[in-house]
């Protein structure tokens, strides 16, 4: 049997995660709190609510200026698709 | 045709920028030709806009702003502000009301359909979905999104009235599975008392031509269903009925409410029993289970039918 | 939510309307200090929220105040069809020479309040409406316009009740119809109504049953009455079960995975929405399955909330296994139900596969729920599997199961 209980995993690139402005978007984008910021204004991931993730895309968008592509939504149940 | 609604209706969404109003809006705007959502109402967000609809403080400027009657509302703001919410939209000359928002004391209730009944205004609901058109409109969160309601709903000739919103996506999606479309169906919701009951609507069914058939999904509690055996006995209605009662279960819990607010075993004449035994004594067929009922009305329409 | 009898008088009091110096007590020597004060024949009167009170021998009448506390004692220590009393009503025994009926209800059909007035009362007014149709009026009023005396004196009127009687019953029936609109009543009665010998009329007993949902704009005649928040006063109190299953929905604001009831049977039911559920049940029922739960989910719960009624109800002691069944969901995500149960097997360590009979959640966001079931393996149907069929399938697999 399947034993990983997570659906969901978000990816951030290391030099956006250290952007606050980058973090402050994404915190306030995520309807399921799954961005938090840091005390020093840097981007946390929260584990706990990464499941909750409901796919909306508002993360992607909050980010679509940035041409790198910085957050990566990825289905683990669906072979590791990524949220386009 | 239809009841209630076609696509020429306008109506307006009071409470128009709460989390479940956005969604129904856009829900609504989607479905079908698209629904003439021609303002919203949220007190003090006057000046907005949610998905390119107009927000305003009163339902007055809404209308005002329409240059025209408004037709109707979807009503979805919290319980404690909904009468004064239906008040308001009754006052400013809104014919339909649809009530979404839960659990709203009786009292309340009866004192809006009560002042709805003096204007010649009709409330669907509370606690309900809406009305749906199929392919046309829809009005209210019923069938979700348009993508969903397009696939459950289809136009055809059975008017569906349903005590439970979900439940009429449910036997809609499976009468349109075996060919049988729609008219309009009706979420007229689950409280103990609701502006429109099943034998409220009947007239409205019975004078439209393109209904030849009615489905209704009903519940214990209440006496909603013996109203409606009244009705078709008194008035000879040209319509075969099929009606599934859910919550058989029930009649050995008394007192105990399950699902809906209206749905509680309270003597013995609003036990599911009763209740079929009665529909069944006015010519109601009452299926066991969800899946017959397309070959039942579709027998009773063919039976119906002048040879 | 009921009141006891002895929270209805003191409403009925607050409303003006005549009552016996009763008292109320839970304690037994307490019961003999107020027959003392009464001074004469008592009627010790258990406090439960059930019917036949009289039969189970809840009601007792006393001569001496000795007599009301051996009473008190006894029908404090009474259960009442599982009911253990609240306490003892302590009465004056009132020399009545009529009993009669009033009280107030809805009507859902006409939906207006509507005030019934009988001359025959101490009976189910049920049982007169049958017997002696023409002893019992009744008369609707309306929600918006003033309530006046006329209505209340057409009603009593209409019964054949006329003289001194009907002008002292006026006022009483009037206040009964005014009370049960501002309290948010959906039931207000008073039986026996007593007539006494001097022609005065007092209330002998009465039932009143405030609406749920309106509980909120009375805090403050419930906490003079002592009602606490916590109390439900359903016809059966909550299971441990139960109260974990409202603690469950609290978790957070996002939708309902709630309205748990519990059942004695082997087959574990995560089953929505509300008519979904009732349609679910009958169901499971109908092919001999034997649920050990009923339940609600619906308005998109989260991941957590579907995951934590899993959870609750996975650990039910004689749970085999569950189905996680609803009609076509709209608003209700398909694979947020389906993160959430199987999120609960693991973490319980039990393989989704084995652990979950059925799916059965076909609508919004199906094609995404549809590639985690497939992924853990788990049986899952569209909507082309009826909600029966659906409960047929999940019935099969508990018996079919090994023991």
């Amino acid at each position: 049997m399947r034993a990983d209980a997570t659906f969901i995993a978000v990816e951030v690139d290391d030099a956006a995660a250290a952007d606050p402005e980058l973090a402050r978007r994404l915190t306030e984008a995520c309807p399921v709190d799954i961005f938090a910021q840091t005390g020093d204004g840097g981007l946390d991931i929260v584990e706990l609510n990464l499941d909750e993730c409901v796919l909306c895309r508002l993360c992607l968008d909050a980010v679509e200026s940035d041409p790198t592509h910085p957050v990566k939504v990825i289905k683990l149940y669906d072979d590791g698709a990524i949220l386009a | 045709m239809s009841i209630l609604i076609d696509a020429d209706t306008t109506f307006i969404v009071q409470g128009i920028t709460g989390r479940e109003a956005v969604n129904l809006t856009r829900e609504c705007l989607d479905y079908g030709v698209g629904a003439k959502v021609v303002g919203g109402v949220t007190p003090g967000r006057l000046g907005r806009e949610v998905h390119g609809v107009p927000v305003f403080d009163t339902v007055a400027q809404a209308v005002a702003h329409n240059g025209a009657p408004i037709y109707g509302s979807v009503v979805t703001v919290p319980p404690a502000f909904t009468k004064d919410a239906v008040f308001e939209a009754i006052e400013n000359g809104i014919e339909l009301i649809v009530i979404v928002t839960e659990r709203i004391p009786r009292r309340d209730v009866a004192e809006m359909v009560e002042l709805a009944t003096l204007r010649d205004a009709r409330i669907i609901g509370p606690n309900c979905l809406g009305i749906i058109v199929p392919d046309v409109i829809k009005m209210g969160g019923i069938g979700g999104p348009a993508k969903n309601a397009a696939q459950a709903y289809t136009p055809g000739s059975i008017g569906v009235i349903s005590r439970s919103g979900g439940m009429t996506t449910e036997m809609s999606s499976t009468l349109s599975a075996a060919g049988l479309g729609q008219s309009t169906a009706v979420s007229i919701g689950g409280d103990a008392i609701i502006g429109s009951t099943y034998a409220e609507l009947m007239p409205l069914f019975e004078a439209d031509e393109q209904t030849e058939g009615i489905v209704i999904y009903t519940e214990p509690g209440g006496r909603m269903e013996a109203e409606l055996a009244r009705w078709v006995t008194e008035n000879r209605s040209r319509l075969p009925i099929v009606a599934f009662m859910a919550g058989r279960f029930m009649d050995e819990m008394p007192g105990m409410s399950f699902g809906h607010a209206g749905t509680i075993v309270e003597g013995k004449e609003d036990t599911a029993s009763e209740k079929i035994a009665r529909l069944a004594q006015a010519g109601i067929t009452v299926a066991e289970r969800i899946e017959d009922i397309p070959e039942m009305i579709r027998a009773k329409i063919v039976e119906r039918a002048p040879a | 939510m009921r009141f006891f009898e002895y929270e209805a008088r003191e409403i009925i009091k607050r409303a003006g309307i005549p009552v016996t110096d009763y008292g109320f007590t839970t304690d037994a020597a307490e019961a003999r200090e107020i027959a003392q004060r009464i001074g004469g024949p008592t009627v010790i009167k258990s406090q439960v929220l059930t019917g036949g009170r009289m039969k189970a021998g809840g009601v007792k009448f006393a001569d001496t105040p000795e007599e009301a506390e051996a009473h008190a004692r006894d029908i404090l220590a009474l259960e009442i069809n599982g009911h253990a009393p609240r306490g003892v009503l302590v009465d004056p025994r009132a020399e009545v020479e009529q009993e009669y009926y009033a009280g107030v209800v809805w009507d859902g059909t006409r939906k207006q309040p509507v005030m019934i007035f009988s001359p025959v009362g101490g009976i189910d007014i049920e049982q007169v409406a049958e017997e002696q149709p023409d002893k019992v009026g009744r008369r609707h009023f309306s929600n918006i316009l003033p309530l006046s005396d006329f209505q209340a004196k057409e009603v009593v009127a209409s019964t054949g009740v006329t003289g001194a009687a009907l002008n002292r019953l006026v006022p009483i029936v009037k206040r009964l119809a005014s009370l049960f609109v501002e309290n948010d009543m959906i039931l207000a009665e008073i039986n026996p109504l007593g007539r006494l010998a001097d022609g005065s009329f007092v209330a002998l007993d009465a039932h009143m049953d405030i609406e749920n949902e309106a509980r909120g704009r009375h805090s403050r005649l419930l906490a003079e009455l002592g009602v606490g928040e916590e109390e439900t006063r359903q016809a059966r109190e909550a299971t441990p079960f139960e109260l974990a299953g409202e603690q469950v929905d609290a978790m957070d604001h996002r939708g309902v995975a709630g309205n748990v009831t519990e059942f004695d049977g082997n087959l574990g039911l995560v089953i929505g929405a509300g008519g979904g559920s009732l349609t679910l049940f009958d169901a499971v029922r109908a092919h001999g399955g034997k649920p050990a739960n009923y339940c609600e989910i619906g308005g998109n719960p989260s991941v957590a909330k579907a995951c934590g009624l899993a959870k609750l109800v996975l650990q039910k002691p004689g749970v085999e296994r569950i189905a996680v069944m609803m009609s076509i969901v709209s608003n209700t995500r398909v694979d947020i139900v389906a993160r959430g149960v199987i999120k609960a097997c693991l973490e319980l360590g039990y393989d989704p596969a084995e652990k979950i009979a059925i799916f059965r959640i076909p609508g919004a966001w199906e094609e995404e729920g549809f590639k985690i079931l497939e992924r853990y393996g788990v049986d899952y149907a569209d909507r082309s599997v009826s909600l029966n069929e659906a409960a047929r399938r999940a019935v099969e697999k508990i018996e079919g199961a090994p023991v």
